[in-house]
């Protein structure tokens, strides 16, 4: 009963990590029954995976990016110039997709490169740097195109759009065995990796999710697993955009989480003149974030257009924008130093279930539009609010309204602490008098 | 002619936990500029909020009257419409819009909703003849000097048909001939009527303007001293500043110091903006292994400008000057140079320059040093969460766990974050500006204690503190700042805080 009890307020305190989770669910199992099924037929979700996979992509990148407390509006644009830069490569020159690939990649890298030169040297708000990045981007995937498609690709580069791993038992089984083998392996991974974390933080004395709620959560996510595992076995098996998918997924989780780079990345966004005068190269972090996001721009056109087996002019057009917006669904706070790859992965799933499901209802793309605009400012709301009611210490809440503070380059007195008051902090501390002396 | 135009009586004014004011009386008469003399934190400000309704009546207790009518100000706007303004240190100016725009802004003239130009830059034109200012009132803000802005401020005031002009450290950001300036402004204005309040610790200054001083130390109003009885002399004031008894707030230690480990020499530093203003003339000093030195001065004096320019000149421009490390000089032109010569800068200001408030506190404490946990670029979390945990347990950080939020703790438990993440990169020279700044007596001592035992292992300690029993406390040095120039070095045996005020209220041609 106690540990009932005890769950329960973990939950409560995790509401929101826990909440996006539900809302998911939620749109699911909705979807799944104004469709009469269809959401969830093993044919449904091998799109599913596909037609968002590119999104996904650019998420992962795009949430990095909104940790560090900067926005990329230029992803749309770059993925398309990098899918007309493709298909120059690939069709007019007839480069190998081995050669093709990575040098598209590199292109990407380059572009990124430039925009990251702008905001992280010059000094140049990240939104307004891929402000002009959107419109230099796409003026140049005209250019490249010549405002024509091309069309068609070859099957090795297709594969990476629609492609699925082979079949294994060569057509004689219902099942796609290989999935299953990758599907299980993956689970048991999944379930070993989190008993170990929960040893590891009993060991050292860390706070641990009450143990009715770690069975719980745990047990989820592994018939989650094997459950899609199945829906893709019984289909044609596994995308191989859903490897690519998991790797990057993986390392960059990885990467975000226990890698130099990536707690930099969250220190420059929590606090930029602390992780300064820490001794962070911030500037050389900021660079690096947007060259890693242009290559994973490039990576989506890369992807978007073997799907397509076209490259063309509007390419990737909006794509920056469902990005975003599965950032800021998956939790990241729009000021910074907040958010998850993984929590940008359950957003941009959200927002795919809503395109899938609505689609195959028949609502149109302005109902579509108007829906998804509501579903990204009840998410933050809900947010806002629910940190609001917390306190707010500490919290996204005091990230999103963040007390925007002059460096000391640019203040009269040092010394002089901003009225304390405003930065949601500890109280007493706050209104001590030599602090709310002399300001 | 001595007729009273405020009267305050017995404010107490109460934070949670700690009495900013306590039973303060203040007498203003008409005519006079009164100033507010007191050490940083004395009080003073929080007073004149009080005044000013910045605090509503209500949150204090004791009575204002001011024209002999009792004042129940809830907000800034009641006490203006009864004449009384206050210039904040910090100027309130929109630096893009007018001088006129910003005289009458929130105040337009206007008829029905639409401002009425010709009138309001006539009205300012007029305005800053009085004050002295010649400029065109359609200049934006951001084109003239600080000097300038703050006579934009008084014409504001001015405006607002005001009776009592009250004055937050006026002169903090100004130079010398701007300052000069002002004072003659303030007189000129009494010489019109209008009483002044002025807050200041400098002197020459007070000296200068000031009819009647009041001195108020530890929240508490000390004595008024008046021109007309001779009261208003340099000593006077001092020791009213600090006339405190040193108790045995602080951990006993016998120094072993040993050969010298930093030293900087003929270090200038101009302010960032203002070009015309040096903020750090030529310091010199230094600091030898298991010392812990001193940086006393008042507000304004160029002690944080100085740490934070040597520390990677993350302070000012036109940094200049040298830094030697066991005698041998050192680039410290960057932060991460500067950690990598064993520097380490603990900010006075932990909010906004020393935590992520939004992470917990390993993370914090790895924060400077993660090269030191990791190999090839990944953190190895496990040794991590072993350093943090072993600084929670020496420096009695009180937090269910190292995986805590830092914006949750208290100031004393974050400022042992910053200390542990700055002990963690284990330098040979820690700066620590105002180390005990906004933390209750208790983790005081806890603090002078790590100070102690940073020592005691042979590092090199700076104390940059406004609080001049605490350096007398735990200081074998005590270098003291005035305006920027270094004014004096005083041991330890030889120091007293009249002594050292003395040094800070020197002014240095």
């Amino acid at each position: 009963m106690s540990a009932l009890r005890e769950s329960l307020g973990f939950l409560a305190s995790r509401l929101r990590q826990v909440g996006i989770f539900v809302a998911l669910i939620l749109i699911v199992l909705l979807f799944q029954v104004l469709t009469d099924g269809i959401l969830l037929q093993p044919q449904n979700v091998t799109n599913l995976v596909v037609q968002n996979s590119y999104i996904l992509i650019l998420a992962i990148g795009m949430v990095m990016v909104i940790i560090a407390g900067h926005i990329d509006l230029s992803v749309g644009s770059i993925a398309g110039f990098i899918g007309a830069v493709s298909g120059v490569m690939i069709v007019h020159w007839g480069w190998a997709w081995w050669i093709a690939i990575p040098a598209c990649l590199l292109v990407g890298a380059l572009v990124g490169a430039w925009q990251g030169y702008w905001i992280a040297y010059v000094g140049i708000p990240a939104f307004i740097v891929t402000l002009a990045g959107m419109l230099i981007f796409r003026g140049l995937t005209l250019i490249t195109l010549k405002n024509q498609q091309i069309t068609p690709f070859p099957d090795e580069l297709r594969a990476l759009g629609g492609g699925f791993l082979p079949d294994i038992s060569g057509g004689t089984s219902v099942l796609e065995w290989l999935t299953v083998i990758l599907g299980v392996g993956g689970t048991a991974a999944i379930l070993f990796q989190s008993i170990k974390e929960r040893r590891v933080r009993r060991k050292f004395n860390l706070e641990n999710e009450p143990m009715a709620w770690f069975a719980i959560k745990t047990a989820f996510i592994a018939l989650l697993m094997l459950g899609i595992t199945f829906l893709l076995a019984s289909y044609r098996g596994t995308p191989i955009v859903l490897i690519v998918l998991a790797v990057l997924v993986i390392v960059y989780s990885a990467l975000m989480s226990n890698s130099i780079f990536g707690r930099h990345t969250y220190a420059i966004g929590g606090n930029l003149h602390a992780a300064e005068l820490s001794g962070i190269k911030t500037k050389a972090v900021t660079f690096r974030l947007f060259v890693n996001m242009g290559v994973l721009a490039a990576l989506a056109g890369l992807v978007f257009t073997a799907r397509l087996n076209s490259a063309q002019p509007a390419g990737g057009t909006g794509f920056e924008l469902d990005s975003i917006a599965a950032a800021f669904i998956g939790g990241a706070a729009v000021q910074g130093g907040i958010g998850t790859v993984a929590g940008a992965m359950v957003g941009g799933l959200i927002m795919g279930v809503l395109n899938n499901g609505m689609s195959i209802l028949g609502l149109g793309t302005d109902y579509q539009q108007l829906i998804k605009g509501l579903v990204l400012l009840l998410a933050v709301g809900f947010d806002i609010f629910n940190k609001n009611r917390s306190g707010g210490s500490g919290s996204t809440l005091g990230k999103r309204f963040k007390w925007k503070t002059t460096p000391p380059s640019a203040v009269g007195e040092p010394q002089e602490p901003k009225p304390a008051a405003k930065t949601p902090v500890s109280v007493a501390s706050a209104s001590h008098p030599a602090q709310a002396e002399n300001h | 002619m001595n007729v009273p135009i405020l009267q305050m009586r017995g404010i107490t004014k109460t934070f949670p936990g700690v009495k900013a004011l306590q039973d303060v009386t203040l007498d203003v008469n008409r005519g006079e500029v009164h100033a507010i003399c007191g050490e940083n934190g004395a009080g003073k400000s929080t007073l004149m909020k009080v005044l000013s309704g910045v605090y509503p009546h209500g949150t204090f207790d004791g009575d204002i009257l001011f024209e002999n009518e009792p004042c129940d100000f809830s907000t800034i706007n009641d006490s203006e419409k009864r004449g009384i303004v206050i210039i904040h240190q910090e100027l309130a100016l929109s630096p893009y819009l007018s001088i006129a725009e910003n005289i009458f802004l929130g105040n337009e003239i206007a008829s029905r909703g639409w401002v009425n130009w010709r009138q309001t830059n006539l009205e300012a034109a007029k305005l800053l003849a009085r004050v002295g200012l010649s400029e065109n009132p359609v200049t934006p803000i951001q084109h003239i000097s600080v000097g300038k802005q703050q006579l934009v401020e008084i014409a504001k005031a001015l405006s607002k048909e005001v009776k009592l002009l009250i004055l937050d450290e006026p002169t903090a950001a100004l130079n010398d001939e701007d300052s000069d300036h002002l004072l003659d402004l303030i007189l000129h204005l009494k010489g019109q009527g209008v009483t002044s309040i002025i807050i200041s610790h400098k002197l020459n200054e007070i000296r200068k303007v000031a009819d009647a001083v009041t001195i108020i130390r530890d929240g508490k109003s000390i004595e008024t001293l008046r021109l007309d009885q001779g009261q208003i002399t340099q000593e006077r004031i001092i020791r009213g500043m600090v006339g405190r008894d040193l108790e045995s707030l602080y951990p006993e230690r016998t120094p072993r110091i040993g050969e010298e480990v930093l030293r900087i020499e003929d270090w200038s530093v101009q302010h960032p903006q203002d070009h015309s203003r040096t903020v750090v003339h030529n310091a010199s000093l230094n600091v030898r292994k298991g010392e812990v030195v001193g940086l006393a001065g008042l507000m304004g004096a160029g002690r944080t400008e100085l740490a934070m320019s040597v520390f990677g000149r993350s302070y000012g421009r036109a940094v200049s000057g040298k830094v030697f490390k066991y005698g041998e000089e050192i680039d410290t032109s960057s932060v991460p140079e500067a950690i990598r010569h064993g520097i380490a800068y603990a900010t006075e200001d932990r909010k906004h320059y020393g935590l992520n408030l939004i992470e917990d506190i390993k993370r914090n404490i790895s924060m400077a040093a993660l090269g030191k946990l990791s190999r090839g670029g990944w953190v190895d979390k496990n040794q991590e969460t072993t350093v943090a945990n072993r600084y929670r347990k020496s420096m009695n950080i009180k937090a269910p766990s190292v995986a805590a939020i830092t914006g949750k703790l208290s100031g004393g438990n974050q400022q042992k974050v910053v200390l542990s993440k700055w002990m963690f990169s284990d330098p040979d020279v820690l700066i620590l500006d105002e180390p005990t700044r906004g933390i209750d007596v208790g983790a005081k001592f806890e603090i002078y204690t790590i100070i102690a035992e940073l020592a005691a292992e042979g590092k090199a300690v700076i104390v940059i503190s406004s609080e001049l029993p605490e350096l007398l406390g735990i200081c074998d040095r005590i270098y003291t700042l005035s305006a920027g120039h270094v004014t004096g070095e005083v041991p330890i045996a030889e120091a007293s805080q009249e002594t050292l005020m003395h040094y800070m209220t020197q002014e240095k041609e």
